[in-house]
């Protein structure tokens, strides 16, 4: 792993059109991810996170800045991308083995079709999905049908993972789960992430950089660093260091709601 | 489960049957007035060449109508699902189209395709089925949540394959839904043109003739002959429905 940054957002801006006039979602916004790196974005609602996602997936393109993927500017839609959502939409004519399959109809492969199937069997596997894969959607619940949704998103190798509040919809117990699962792939399945959430233990416990943006139009308000080595268990966010990060980020998040004035107590030292 | 899904329909035909008859029986009316279920089954003998000729020739034309009510109904429901302009545009159209009675059309169509009365025929219960088809197919495509066609999109996949891969599946149980109504309303297209210009072809046809001999026991027949025909249909819709939308139907 080199310390170069995998993913830049340098200086990103933009405005949506709506019926009730422009409005600017994005301002001069910068990140930047190293090669493994897995960063969390936490913000107001409505500040325009998703659509930061959009367009590192290149889904969009931004109205000014750029967004950089492995030294190359993203100018649309790459292979190399896999993505996740709060909705996990499988698709419920598919079974579950032929769902997490989907990217791989897409992607130019040089795999054979049982490669293939293997793959997708063997990734089911470590999310905790076996013998689940001749099912339909509709038969799995909420977390085991993010776990496919997971899959679906890793199975053709990307190198960067974003996912887009993918446990938001999840009863804590579920979400909690699932985070352990999330750095078991990891390190089988090492990526570079950029996650999306309004969790705040969700994202000192999943990433090692977590952005605050601040109010619409975004930017980024906060950067915290999380000391991250190797995988983690659920102990940590019962730590005194994750209590005083968590305090923070919480305060952080009050400045970006204007409700705290900057400069207060919380501040870090 | 064979026996629920077989038999009790048919022992509710039966007790249909056996109640009209009875309440033929009980009100002491002459066949010219009602025909009961028993006077039927004389006409069926009596009449079971052309029942089998214009009953054919009814199935047919009211297929082929409906075969390109899927084909146009599909189209133009792709074009306003994928195009909020074309939406706008052709609702209203579409709407006021459906709102004229198709038996005031009948008769333009009649005399503007003089003679062809087969293609007359097919277009009537062509016109009058399509809509339900539109209308689901656009809504269907237009509710599609960005989600489904993100998972694809951002792997670099076009329109085409989204469609195929995504859309169109998602779009079938909405689909079979209006083919269900379609089906039937086809039906009546191709006995409107049938009865109200008749051209001594089809189920309608039989039944206009039953009218001028006031044959009555024959037009009951032939009414009860067109529901046969449009239960047998409905069912093969919904058997290509199980076929494939069948992860849509929960039991």
């Amino acid at each position: 792993m080199s310390d170069a940054p995998l993913i830049e957002i340098k200086n990103v801006s933009h405005t949506f059109q709506t019926a009730g006039g422009p409005l600017q979602v994005l301002d001069r916004l910068n990140i930047s991810v190293k090669e493994g790196g897995f960063c969390a974005v936490v913000g107001p609602s409505g500040c325009g996170k998703s659509t930061l996602t959009r367009l590192v997936a290149g889904l969009l393109k931004p109205d000014e800045g750029e967004v950089w993927l492995h030294g190359e500017q993203v100018k649309s839609p790459r292979a190399t991308v896999g993505m996740a959502f709060q909705n996990p939409v499988l698709l419920e004519w598919r079974t579950i083995l032929r769902n997490v399959m989907l990217p791989l109809e897409i992607v130019p492969t040089k795999t054979s079709k049982a490669e293939q199937e293997e793959r997708a069997r063997y990734l089911l596997n470590l999310v905790g999905l076996e013998g689940f894969e001749d099912k339909r959607p509709s038969e799995l619940s909420g977390g085991m049908r993010q776990r496919a949704s997971l899959c679906r998103s890793l199975v053709h190798q990307p190198d960067v993972l974003i996912l887009d509040e993918p446990f938001g919809a999840l009863d804590a117990f579920t979400r909690e789960d699932l985070w352990q699962t999330m750095h078991k792939v990891k390190e089988q399945e090492p990526f570079t992430g950029l996650l999306i959430t309004h969790d705040l233990r969700e994202s000192i416990f999943l990433a090692d950089q977590v952005v605050v943006l601040s109010g619409r139009p975004a930017h980024a308000q906060y950067v915290l660093d999380v000391p991250m080595d190797g995988p983690r268990d659920l102990e940590h966010l019962y730590t005194h260091d994750a209590a005083e990060m968590l305090t923070i980020l919480r305060h952080q998040i009050e400045i970006a709601q204007g409700r705290a004035p900057e400069g207060s107590p919380a501040e870090p030292a | 489960m064979t026996f629920q899904k077989v038999f009790v329909p048919i022992i509710a035909i039966i007790v249909f049957l056996l109640l009209w008859e009875a309440l033929v029986w009980v009100m002491g009316w002459p066949n010219y007035k009602m025909a009961s279920p028993s006077d039927l089954w004389p006409a069926y003998v009596k009449y079971a060449d052309l029942f089998l000729i214009n009953g054919w020739q009814t199935l047919w034309r009211t297929v082929a109508g409906l075969g390109l009510a899927i084909i146009f109904g599909t189209a133009v429901g792709m074009i306003m699902g994928f195009s909020k302009i074309m939406r706008e545009a052709l609702y209203p159209l579409l709407v006021g189209f459906n709102a004229i009675p198709k038996a005031t059309v009948v008769p333009i169509v009649a005399l503007m395709f003089v003679g062809m009365h087969d293609f007359n025929t097919v277009l009537i219960a062509f016109m009058i089925s399509f809509f339900p088809i539109a209308v689901s197919v656009s809504i269907g495509l237009s509710t599609l949540e960005p989600e489904y066609r993100d998972i694809l999109a951002a792997l670099g996949a076009n329109k085409v394959t989204i469609f195929w891969k995504i859309a169109l599946p998602k779009t079938l149980p909405e689909f079979f839904g209006a083919l269900k109504v379609s089906v039937t309303l086809a039906f009546i297209g191709t006995n409107l043109m049938e009865i109200v210009s008749p051209h001594g072809r089809g189920l309608g046809a039989l039944f206009d003739s039953g009218k001028t001999n006031s044959d009555y026991p024959l037009m009951f027949a032939v009414l009860i002959a067109l529901a046969g025909l449009g239960i047998v249909l409905y069912y093969v819709v919904i058997a290509m429905e199980k076929a494939l939308a069948g992860w849509a139907v929960r039991d």
